[in-house]
């Protein structure tokens, strides 16, 4: 009876300890991922930028990641005009789907998709790329040739991220509307003029503001976790495809929880 | 020129160095021999400056190399070649990039220049025509040579050589070794190389030293060391599966 009674308590301290182990991890992930971020601010700041190899980086996530980007959001901006019309013909308010779409588009769906399609497609090659340089000893190449790694494999990611999933994010706020302008117009029987003038009369260009400072700051995750998975990566190639799998699933989370926050800021500050 | 002094580093709660305390002096060649996994490439990486020790220190002409501002390291470390053992190649730059990777980073040096210094520098190593190659079309002796010739490109005061010889033919060893040796005499380099290859260290070294357990246990000239009467010394340059070394590692 005394010896189940210890063992229930041992168990319950072990799950605890257990707990805190995870939270002391969880803690200094975070935190050497903000160091890195800072980092690399400072870097930026500090020292001029390397413009060929961001220019490059622009290319690689940017215009490769176009094509994966427009087909998403035109399926979005579809599938979202269908589903708004199913609900709005019940109130005989078909018209109002550009008000949807754009809105939908702009503030929330666009951003979030884009930044996720990117944090797929690109956070995952980042870190592969940086995490094979580091299991193959080039990021120790790099200092040894007296260069900050930070310098030349962070901060052009960075920049390059930063700027194109702005770009990406406005491309997908017209191709979506685009997507619910075909069903809008051909399926729905909303005529063209209307929809593109309720699409433009709704937004205000805090609604486009919002989806874009939002993707701006995405763009800054992705690099950031891509870069920071890719110099943490140890154990060859099955480590490189844990730190990948790592690199994204912390971006998607990421992504989700910063949306949260700044729509929670933007709604309660305006 | 260069001092370790009581350099400690633990990876996992494994002691890898244990206040390990070496000298090298300026334009020898030490090697440093041990067993793979004993510390070798992380004493280097030290020196180097890229790895930083849990507590000892790395004097470079009598200053800490651990206590320079960012700017004064990334100095000191233009002041080394490191030759690492996969050669470490940058996938995405040519051969010329590689090569020419710290000319065209840290020097005013024209274009033309660099290029001139560039196949001045292959040729140094055996090797021309391969500039616009990417790492990737070369083979394994090849790229070893392509990173000698990175790590000497800036003309640095000292050379690091980890592992220069392991993963390729005897023919292609005994060239890097002949290589080693030829840049020694021409560049009046400072050299340390790390290898657990007794023949190129006895063919390399002006001194040797072998790392055990985290710390030298013996060093002297090749002739020396040949003839020591160390017991763990004498197992590794015998290669017998007998000995202290194999006792040690069984009993614990």
């Amino acid at each position: 009876m005394k010896f189940s009674f210890i063992k229930k308590y041992l168990g319950i301290f072990y799950w605890l300890s257990r707990l805190g182990n995870k939270v002391i991890g969880l803690v200094r992930e975070t935190g050497s991922l903000t160091i890195l971020f800072l980092q690399a601010i400072f870097t930026l700041i500090t020292t001029p930028l390397r413009g060929r190899s961001t220019v490059r980086q622009m290319d690689k996530i940017g215009v490769e990641s176009l094509s994966l980007t427009i087909m998403t959001a035109l399926f979005t901006g579809m599938v979202l005009a269908l589903q708004s019309a199913y609900q709005l013909k019940k109130f005989q308010a078909l018209r109002f789907t550009a008000d949807l779409v754009a809105m939908s588009m702009t503030r929330e769906l666009g951003p979030v998709l884009t930044a996720m399609v990117v944090a797929g497609r690109v956070g995952a090659s980042i870190t592969a790329e940086i995490g094979t340089m580091k299991v193959t000893e080039q990021i120790d190449a790099l200092e040894s040739l007296a260069t900050d790694p930070i310098r030349y494999l962070v901060v052009p990611r960075l920049v390059a991220a930063f700027f194109m999933l702005g770009i990406l994010t406005v491309y997908a706020d017209f191709v979506g509307m685009f997507g619910g302008y075909l069903i809008a117009v051909f399926k729905l029987g909303v005529s063209s003029d209307q929809y593109i003038w309720r699409a433009i009369t709704v937004l205000k260009m805090k609604d486009v503001m919002t989806g874009l400072i939002k993707s701006l700051w995405f763009g800054a995750i992705i690099s950031t976790v891509g870069c920071y998975f890719g110099f943490r990566t140890e154990g060859g190639a099955e480590g490189v495809g844990r730190a990948t799998t790592l690199s994204v699933v912390t971006s998607l989370i990421l992504i989700i929880a910063f949306d949260c926050l700044f729509t929670a800021i933007f709604y309660f500050a305006t | 020129m260069i001092e370790l002094k009581d350099l400690t580093k633990n990876f996992d709660n494994k002691e890898v160095l244990r206040g390990l305390n070496l000298e090298v002096k300026e334009g020898e060649t030490l090697v440093i021999i041990g067993r793979s996994g004993c510390g070798k490439s992380v004493t280097l990486k030290h020196i180097m400056g890229i790895m930083r020790p849990d507590a000892g220190e790395v004097l470079f002409e009598g200053k800490d190399i651990f206590n320079m501002r960012h700017s004064d390291l990334e100095k000191y470390r233009l002041k080394f070649g490191y030759v690492f053992q996969g050669a470490a190649l940058f996938d995405s730059l040519t051969v010329h990039d590689n090569v020419g990777f710290s000319l065209i980073e840290h020097s005013d040096l024209s274009k033309e220049e660099i290029n001139r210094r560039v196949t001045e520098t292959l040729e140094l190593v055996g090797l021309h025509g391969i500039e616009n190659l990417m790492p990737a079309e070369l083979s394994g002796g090849m790229k070893k040579r392509v990173g000698i010739a990175r790590a000497i490109c800036m003309k640095p005061e000292i050379v690091l050589y980890d592992e220069p010889t392991t993963g390729v033919d005897p023919i292609m060893a005994d060239a890097v070794n002949e290589m080693i040796n030829d840049l020694h005499s021409r560049l009046r380099v400072t050299s340390i190389v790390v290898t657990h290859d007794m023949v190129s260290a006895y063919k390399v070294a002006d001194r040797i030293a072998m790392l055990y357990e985290g710390q030298i246990v013996g060093s002297g000239t090749p002739d020396e060391i040949k003839t020591t009467t160390n017991a763990v010394v004498h197992q590794f340059i015998t290669g017998a599966s007998k000995g202290p070394i194999t006792d040690n590692h069984n009993s614990n």
